[in-house]
């Protein structure tokens, strides 16, 4: 009698659970959902062994329609929670959701500290530029002089870039894509999912009542493409509908746009380097905004890094071989005792 | 009481004694609390029982020599069963002019007052206050057998021929003060002596100055026409067994280790450096080869998020903080209760409100620590009555978690965290086991239910990873058996009352209250934390002075034992004695309708033992 060992095969629809999606219609979540929903069942990964950790926002809610193991836990905390969790068990694939005031203001501290520390968790950002569930203030991306209920007269704040905070922290893995991109996207989850380490994943995406089109330059069909600079590791940066433009660094190592011909060749272009441990070229690539430049999308930055869990648990090991399993009653009784 | 004899070659005249209580105090530099900690060591060593009250300064590191900057360590040693630090000074060691100004007060008449001669010179007196020199003012010190020894020019001649640094030398002063306080008790100086040869093993010449500055001490009080009387106080009768000394935090790190290797789990401590909690970190970071994981978080919020994320993984996850701290935690410990996990919160309690007094006790976050969280969110709250009894309670606090899945917290408070007791070292049959139960049934088809419940109301436990019972649990109201949202107004009744009447539950699994003394009487006196000792000691004297007075000692809060009302009715009336503005009597009031009255402190110390005492009078005879 063989007893077959291999793993269930699984679909996207395992990964669907029985609770009703109250998103609103169109939102760019459902298609970060049925990306994620892809992506998974490719990973070789039992089901069970999957936690979906959210803070508080419409992104948030992600957890409750994955029949995973998940928790919606408090604003801004979920890194924390994270880090307890893949510290308690490092067996689990541990997945961050959080949005841009998510993680950004009410848990900007924990959101470097997790990736300060490079604990093996995967922290996906949904970029809205906007406080969706609490119905439209701006958020701590939105851009200065953005108009809403708590900002009549334009927001006065300057705002934070992701990528460059992110990146800030010596991230490991840093990348960026678009909800309605659906191939980049499953590709990106994918890879930060592989990555061993804090991967951090800015999605942009479109919350079509509060902020509708706010990134349309970067997933229109037809404009995307001279908006936006697809990243491949070790190739030249070049964009454009007919791929005829490319990054070149000027004299003072700032990028700048030029045409290809006219005397510029492929080999006078910037090239993608995303392994490099200098962070020097992600932060380039970090600083590009439109509509002064196209915006990289894809992983600016990838390199391997010891984890804070394995860290963890190798001086838990090496205590244990240095001093002997624990005894209790041997720490009792250490220092100075008597007997009566 | 005292006997006297004639002893010894040179003629010393030995008194015996019952209990003495000792305070080193000096700069917070001169090495007190070492001095303290020693002497409180070779007394425990020796057989007596001992209580100790550490005094550290609130500033980190104020100038040399000013009023602000002294540190005190206080210890009662005895020959029978002490549950204070003492009262009354009857030996005070004086390091310098702003110790004995900030102390002084505190010696009994007829005390006797060793002091550092050397150190009262013109720059510090002035720091003091001082302005003129009170050695030098026969009257204001009659009071007391005044010793003054110069005892920084003692030190570096004895470490002379060592050939270290005239700073160096001087740092010896505080095991010439050791030295000489050990000839006067007739302390065996090994324990003392091993540890410096163990501490120093890397500094050869700082193990012999600071032996020489302790034989230095020592020989002094032999040899000196001033000293003629020494002290002997025998081994105290304390049930038989093998013994050690433990401060508060190290018993309540010594407990959850002993839980979670009773329970067979991993212990996951996240925590924030805070004082006076600390210690219980950095006595958890030294027992990783325990499977203890310990995670020093980005702050408050991030230690009790991990806590909760690591309790929802599956280990035993504790957390420890002070009032600050605790007070970041309210939404942290919110999540846990609805989210129905086991973890404990230990709440190390100092002077407040905000930064308050970091180094100075109080009980004052009761109120905190019974509401201070959004919604209708009781937790069950237990306080240890002493430093040993936190082994004990820390237990107790972790086997309610899991048991009832619930957050847990456990009240202490600085004065226990920092003061030390002997502690009998428990037999590892005699612990209580502790069981813990994961779901982890194969799936068979059937939804698994997240907020089933079991006879205590408890909720499974599943460890993620676990096939079959994938769930998501999280911050909205849940609906029972199921765990799906929902905010309908009838299911949030029904789950308010439901976490509520699961957490009362717990009484029936708690010891009923027992109290000291009679039966029933003129007065009971109730109190909880780390005020157990003068209250016992207290109503004992007056129960010998003939007062009709008992004493009950809470040590579950939340709930309270079910007989607790009862036993209140047995009394004319009730005293409750708090280091706060009378917390536990409002919720006593509040519960049973009793016309309690309160004796408060809030001034960063202990009650006294004689403070209890005429309270318990006054409220008896109703003045």
């Amino acid at each position: 009698m063989s007893v077959d060992t291999s793993l269930p095969v699984l679909s996207p629809k395992d990964f669907a659970s029985d609770q009703e999606i109250r998103w609103c219609p169109r939102c760019g979540d459902y298609s970060i959902l049925a990306q994620m929903k892809k992506v998974l069942p490719t990973l070789g990964i039992p089901k069970e062994k999957f936690v979906f950790v959210s803070g508080i926002g419409c992104s948030s809610r992600f957890p409750y329609y994955m029949d995973t193991y998940g928790m919606h836990s408090i604003h801004g905390r979920a890194p924390a929670v994270a880090t307890g969790v893949k510290l308690a068990n490092p067996d689990l694939q541990v997945w961050v959701i959080t949005g841009d005031g998510d993680s950004l203001s009410i848990g900007g501290n924990h959101f470097m500290h997790v990736l300060r520390r490079n604990v093996d968790v995967k922290v996906i950002l949904f970029n809205n530029q906007i406080y969706g569930l609490t119905k439209g203030q701006y958020s701590p991306t939105s851009p200065t002089g953005t108009k809403t209920k708590s900002t009549p007269f334009g927001s006065v704040d300057r705002p934070l870039n992701p990528l460059s905070v992110a990146i800030g922290a010596r991230a490991t893995f840093a990348a960026r894509s678009v909800d309605v991109d659906i191939k980049h996207l499953c590709n990106v989850l994918e890879r930060a999912a592989n990555h061993k380490g804090t991967a951090f994943v800015e999605v942009y995406q479109d919350c079509n009542v509060f902020n509708s089109g706010a990134f349309a330059f970067a997933s229109k069909k037809g404009e995307k493409e001279e908006n936006v600079i697809y990243l491949e590791h070790g190739k030249p940066l070049i964009f454009g509908k007919d791929r005829d433009k490319g990054i070149r660094l000027n004299s003072h190592d700032q990028p700048e746009v030029v045409e290809l011909g006219k005397g510029v060749t492929e080999d006078d272009l910037l090239f993608h380097d995303e392994k490099s441990e200098d962070m020097n070229l992600a932060f380039l690539l970090a600083s590009m905004r439109y509509p002064e430049m196209p915006e990289p999308m894809g992983v600016f930055r990838c390199v391997e890094h010891p984890t804070y869990n394995e860290a963890v648990y190798d001086q838990v090991k090496s205590a244990t071989e240095r001093n002997g399993e624990g005894d209790l009653e041997a720490l009792f009784n250490t220092g100075d005792t008597w007997t009566v | 009481m005292a006997t006297t004899d004639v002893s010894g070659a040179n003629g010393k005249i030995s008194e015996q004694l019952d209990a003495v209580v000792i305070r080193f105090c000096g700069d917070s530099g001169d090495g007190m609390q070492l001095a303290g900690t020693q002497f409180t060591n070779v007394s425990a060593v020796f057989g007596n029982d001992v209580s100790t009250l550490p005094d550290f300064p609130a500033e980190i590191r104020a100038p040399a020599g000013t009023l602000g900057g002294v540190s005190g360590f206080q210890i009662c040693f005895s020959s029978s069963d002490i549950y204070t630090p003492g009262d009354e000074v009857d030996t005070l060691v004086a390091m310098n002019p702003a110790a004995l100004k900030t102390n002084v007060a505190d010696l009994k008449r007829g005390g006797t007052l060793i002091v550092n001669e050397d150190a009262f010179e013109k720059s510090n007196l002035s720091k003091a206050g001082y302005e003129s020199n009170p050695l030098d003012d026969e009257e204001s010190l009659a009071a007391y057998q005044v010793q003054k020894v110069p005892m920084t020019s003692l030190t570096r001649d004895a470490v002379a021929e060592l050939g270290l640094s005239p700073r160096e030398a001087e740092r010896c002063k505080n095991f010439f003060a050791m030295g000489l306080v050990y000839w006067l008790y007739q302390r065996d100086a090994t324990p003392t002596e091993e540890w410096v040869k163990s501490k120093f093993a890397k500094k050869p010449e700082l193990v012999e100055a600071n032996l020489k500055a302790l034989h230095a001490g020592y020989n002094f009080g032999i040899t000196t026409e001033a000293m003629t009387v020494h002290y002997r106080v025998d081994p105290a009768e304390l049930p038989p067994g093998k013994y050690r000394k433990v401060t508060g935090n190290e018993a309540i790190a010594f407990g959850f280790v002993t839980a979670a290797t009773l329970a067979g789990k991993k212990l996951f401590y996240g925590g924030y450096p805070i004082t006076p909690a600390s210690d219980i970190l950095h006595e958890l970071s030294k027992l990783k080869n325990f499977n203890v994981v310990t995670f020093q978080a980005e702050d408050e919020i991030a230690a009790i998020t991990s806590v909760v994320g690591a309790s929802y993984a599956g280990d035993l996850a504790i957390t420890a903080s002070s009032g600050p701290g605790i007070a970041l935690k309210g939404e942290g410990m919110g999540l846990g209760a609805i989210m129905e996990l086991p973890m404990v919160i230990v709440d190390v309690q100092r002077g407040g409100p905000s930064t308050g007094l970091p180094t100075k006790t109080e009980q004052s976050d009761l109120y905190m620590c019974m509401f201070g969280r959004n919604g209708d969110c009781p937790l069950p709250l237990v306080a240890p009555a002493s430093p040993a009894d936190c082994f004990h309670m820390a237990q107790e606090a972790m086997r309610i978690a899991v048991e009832f899945m619930t957050p847990v917290m456990l009240l202490s408070d600085g004065y226990i965290a920092n003061g030390a007791e002997p502690w009998q070292i428990p037999e590892m049959s005699s612990l209580k086991p502790i069981k813990v139960s994961h779901e982890n049934r194969q799936k068979d088809g059937e939804q698994f239910m997240p907020y089933l419940r079991d006879e205590k109301k408890a909720r499974p436990w599943v460890v993620p990873g676990t096939p079959g019972c994938e769930h998501r649990v999280g911050g909205l109201e849940k609906s029972d058996v199921t765990g799906n949202v929902d905010y309908s107004p009838q299911n949030h009744q029904y789950m308010t009352t439901l976490r509520a009447n699961k957490i009362a539950g717990i009484a029936d699994f708690i010891p009923e209250q027992e109290v000291e003394g009679p039966e029933s009487g003129d007065l009971l006196v109730i109190s909880w934390g780390g005020t157990y000792g003068a209250v016992r000691t207290a109503v004992k004297h007056s129960i010998k002075e003939g007062l009709s007075v008992a004493h009950a000692h809470l040590r579950y809060l939340n709930p309270f034992p079910k007989n607790l009302g009862d036993v209140i009715k047995n009394y004319k009336k009730v005293l409750i004695p708090e280091l706060n503005t009378g917390q536990l009597r409002m919720i006593i009031r509040g519960t049973y309708l009793a016309d309690a009255v309160g004796l408060n402190k809030v001034q960063g110390k202990p009650f006294l033992i004689s403070e209890v005492k005429q309270k318990i009078r006054e409220v008896i005879e109703d003045k």
